[in-house]
């Protein structure tokens, strides 16, 4: 059975307690693409004043939206941590809006692996943010057997007792 | 209390607390402070909540960053005069270790502020501040 790259990012999604939180979802999983879904809620905002959502709530969604596309990308149940970001915010989001983040793998060398995303208003495709983010490869020798069981059959993973 | 007037209040009396409670995301990762003279020590609490790798556990990156850029706005307003929240330009993270469920400390240091852009160097440690987790710089556009 092969799994779709779609399965793949949802199910390494549903593993991110913190992504949880914030109801991310895959909205769309290709090679190299990869869209993820950030839905409005008052628990992210980070101006009061006008309700517009804190940065750091983008900063989940695309690290987690690039991170997802790495993962879902090369062969393997490989896990790479973030090496680094480069974020710039454009605009503030307008209150209410739903915001799509594209990530893209620009490329995958044997160390490192270089993505970008975009993110932008559902409602009307307004550029928010965008990012440049470096992956490192650990190999996907170091993913636990449980883990991988997870992506590929999809038992739940219960993970480390917090 | 409108948020304007919280802010306002902050500057007058030096108590930040009220305008980081009334901040929803701070709420949501669990970001404290506390206050030593000019010094600020930002804290962001063991909080299953924040975890984004169910596998170490660590902390996820993304939350990282948010704590590391709110502490550098909420930096920028105790120690400058401004009616509203510093907006960021830009911001550069550097994954430096693994942030492990515990708890999470930073520190700011305003390079430079010039009449509309600051530049902030944070750096974000767990155990031993010599062994910082993450280092980033980020730019904001003051309010005038």
């Amino acid at each position: 059975m092969t799994l779709s790259v779609k399965t793949r990012a949802e199910r390494f999604l549903a593993t991110l307690r913190h992504c949880q939180r914030l109801g991310l979802t895959v909205e769309k999983a290709e090679e190299n693409l990869l869209v993820m879904r950030l839905p409005y809620s008052d628990k992210i905002v980070g101006n009061p004043l006008t309700g517009t959502v804190h940065g750091g709530s983008l900063t989940t969604l695309m690290d987690t939206a690039c991170g997802t596309a790495v993962f879902s990308s090369l062969p393997g149940f490989e896990l790479c941590p973030t090496l680094d970001l480069r974020m710039d915010y454009m605009t503030a989001a307008e209150p209410g809006q739903n915001l799509l983040a594209e990530a893209r793998v620009v490329r995958i060398t044997p160390n490192v692996v270089f993505t970008e995303c975009q993110v932008m208003q559902e409602s009307n495709g307004d550029l928010i943010a965008k990012c440049a983010a470096a992956f490192m490869r650990i190999g996907p020798e170091m993913t636990p057997p449980e883990f991988r069981a997870c992506i590929e059959q999809g038992i739940p993973y219960q993970g480390a007792v917090l | 209390m409108s948020f304007e007037q919280i802010i306002q209040q902050a500057q007058q009396s030096g108590d930040f607390k009220p305008l980081v409670a009334s901040i929803p995301y701070a709420q949501l990762i669990g970001l404290e402070f506390q206050r030593f003279g000019h010094d600020v020590l930002f804290t962001l609490p063991k909080n299953p909540d924040n975890i984004g790798n169910p596998i170490l556990p660590a902390i996820h990156g993304g939350v990282i960053g948010g704590f590391m850029e709110l502490s550098a706005s909420l930096h920028l307003m105790m120690t400058m005069d401004t009616a509203a929240l510093p907006k960021m330009i830009d911001f550069s993270l550097d994954y430096l270790r693994a942030g492990r469920h515990q708890d999470t400390f930073a520190e700011c240091q305003v390079w430079r502020q010039g009449s509309r852009v600051a530049n902030v160097a944070i750096t974000a440690w767990q155990t031993d501040r010599t062994s910082p987790i993450a280092t980033a710089r980020a730019h904001f556009l003051l309010a005038r």
